[in-house]
């Protein structure tokens, strides 16, 4: 009991600095997402259109991923020096995989007759993929994104050894002087935000799916 | 007009599926692909809009070389409906029938007018289905989207690939008879896939009948019933078919044929049959009843003066509207040169001479083994 009112306390009278953090943690999630799109989305179509190149780029993005988060974080490191960037392409690295992955599935995944479909109206492969392909793949894009973005929200966390301030700033010095209030307040928003993320691009999902059954 | 010329399509597997295909589809007509499954009815259809190239060969489109041609104009000018009905399952109903208009950037006024016209002719409420999603809608009437989306920007040729087969009977007859009147109205090209003889034998004008890539026949319906080429043919048309392709009587009538009134002599009367060459005339009265026929010999054979003494009315009434099946068999049962066929009223309307039906007979008994059921 003690506990939580002395957390509770710690909180409340930490607000503007948890705060702070937590919408340093959101925009660093953000931007390692926003360059994951970018990048992620036309190397999925890339994959899609030219199978050859498919293994090689499918196999590049999942290496990437099987990095070790904190191994990678510190490679970056030796090539960025340490700060926020540094995180945001950790983040990007990160997400990519998952991005890629369902991006080029989502295409795959459209129906052939649907693409012939579009073939015979007189579609040029690009209108093809404009008004046919993409917006079909968008349901397995969305999925990609969340699993991608709660990976982001834990990676992030790993801020403070590489000189990204965020949530993770009161949890490792949370460790290192022994108090559990300062890594529960820490902890808490970041589990907070990973559950937000997830239950909001869920929703998407599930939103971009609606009447196509 | 399409020429297909020497055209041979091998797959990339090494498979023919087409072999030395000649075909041409007249303008303005309706053409029926018809054959076993996988007999390159499909591959026929995707040769003509570019879907798939093939082998070697020509095909010429108004006599230009079709390799000429951008494929993707081709195929906005070709209505293309689809075997697997392809609806865009993300796009609204409204959508999925505008997808060619907007490639071809029609006004949004023109489009929206043509997609309610379309909607209104397949019997869905555009009110209703205009916005709903494909998802939204029962098999049959995603396949009329599939349908009218072809027809959206008015393409001058329609490929259509099985297009109403999962319709039930009245919405395919009343699509059948939409076509029929949209190709007479309009003049367009149809191309047509279909599993469905009866469908083929009413809505074509020429039917292509093709087994394993090749072509085995082609003609008018009424041509490859008469005259299948071979016991492939005979045996995909049906045997009972065959048996149903008597034309009707209103077909067969001959209402220039001569009659003598009551009135008139025997003396008169022999002479206008020996001028005709015929032995059996029939007999009709001041108002055009029909009284019976009276015959050469009987008129040779006696000394009687009055005509009517000789006329007989042995054989059963045969109305213009009558099955003529009924006809074959009165045929069957009572010899005549002539049978005379009556109006409902009871005038003659004509007859049709016994030769017409022993030629008939001949004609539909050629390639076939035997025994006749015309009583069925
Ligand atoms: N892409 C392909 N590669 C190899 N073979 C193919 C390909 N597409 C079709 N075929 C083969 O070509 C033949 C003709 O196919 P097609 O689709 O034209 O048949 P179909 O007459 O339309 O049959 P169905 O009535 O079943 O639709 C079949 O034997 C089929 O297996
Ligand atoms: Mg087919």
């Amino acid at each position: 009991m003690d506990f939580i009112t002395g957390l509770t306390q710690y909180m409340i009278e930490n607000r503007s600095e948890l705060l702070a953090l937590t919408i340093e943690h959101i925009v660093m999630v953000a931007y390692g997402m926003a360059l994951a799109l970018l990048v992620g989305i036309p190397l999925g179509i890339i994959a899609a259109r030219y199978q050859k190149l498919a293994p090689i780029i499918i196999s590049a993005t999942n290496i990437l991923q099987l990095i070790p988060s904190l191994a990678m974080l510190a490679i970056l490191t030796l090539y960025m020096g340490l700060g926020f960037q540094t995180m945001v392409i950790g983040l990007f690295f990160y997400s990519l995989m998952p991005i890629v992955r369902n991006t080029y599935v989502g295409i795959k995944e459209v129906d052939d007759s649907v693409i012939e479909a579009g073939r015979g109206s007189g579609m040029t492969p690009l209108q093809l993929l404009g008004k046919i392909q993409f917006p079909l793949s968008i349901p397995f894009l969305m999925a990609g994104l969340r699993v991608a973005s709660v990976i982001a929200v834990a990676v992030a966390c790993l801020g403070p050894y590489i000189g990204a301030e965020a949530l993770g700033k009161e949890i490792i010095s949370g460790i290192s002087l022994q108090s559990d209030v300062k890594i529960y307040a820490g902890a808490i928003p970041a589990t907070l935000l990973a559950l937000i993320a997830d239950f909001m691009l869920g929703k998407l999902e599930t939103r971009s799916k609606q009447r196509m059954a | 007009m399409i020429e297909l010329k020497g055209i041979n399509k091998i797959y990339d597997d090494g498979f023919q599926a087409l072999k030395d295909i000649d075909l041409t589809f007249e303008e303005g007509k309706i053409n029926v692909l018809i054959g076993p499954s996988g007999c390159g009815k499909t591959t026929t259809m995707k040769l003509l809009n570019r879907l798939t190239d093939y082998t070697d060969g020509d095909i010429l489109i108004d006599d230009q070389n079709m390799k000429q041609i951008n494929p993707f104009e081709l195929r906005r000018q070709m209505g293309y409906v689809i075997q697997n009905i392809g609806l865009f399952p993300h796009m609204s109903i409204f959508d999925n029938v505008a997808t060619v208009p907007k490639l071809l950037k029609w006004n949004k006024h023109k489009i929206r007018e043509r997609v309610d016209e379309l909607l209104n002719m397949v019997n869905l409420d555009p009110e209703t289905y205009r916005n709903r999603y494909p998802a939204e809608l029962s098999g049959g009437q995603q396949q009329r989207i599939g349908v009218i989306r072809a027809l959206a920007a008015e393409p001058s040729t329609i490929l259509m690939d099985e297009p109403f087969s999962a319709l039930d009977p009245i919405s395919r007859e009343q699509l059948q008879d939409e076509l029929t009147k949209l190709q007479q109205e309009i003049n367009k090209t149809i191309i047509f896939v279909t599993h469905d003889m009866d469908e083929a034998i009413k809505i074509a004008d020429q039917i292509i009948l093709m087994k394993d890539g090749e072509i085995v026949q082609k003609g008018a319906p009424q041509e490859i019933l008469a005259n299948p080429a071979n016991e492939f043919v005979t045996e995909f048309i049906g045997e009972d078919r065959l048996e149903n392709v008597l034309p009707s009587i209103q077909d067969m009538i001959q209402s220039d044929y001569p009659s003598i009134s009551l009135n008139t002599t025997v003396e008169q009367s022999i002479q206008l049959l020996s001028r005709y060459q015929i032995s059996d005339i029939p007999v009709v009265d001041e108002n055009g009843a029909f009284n019976g026929i009276v015959n050469l010999f009987d008129l040779l054979n006696n000394k009687r003066t009055d005509l009517k003494t000789f006329i007989h009315d042995t054989l059963p009434t045969i109305t213009e509207n009558m099955d003529s099946h009924r006809l074959m068999q009165i045929f069957h049962e009572h010899k005549s040169t002539v049978y005379p066929i009556q109006t409902k009223e009871g005038n003659l309307a004509g007859v049709v001479e016994r030769k017409q039906l022993v030629h008939l007979l001949h004609q539909f008994y050629m390639n076939k083994s035997g025994d006749s059921e015309w009583s069925s």
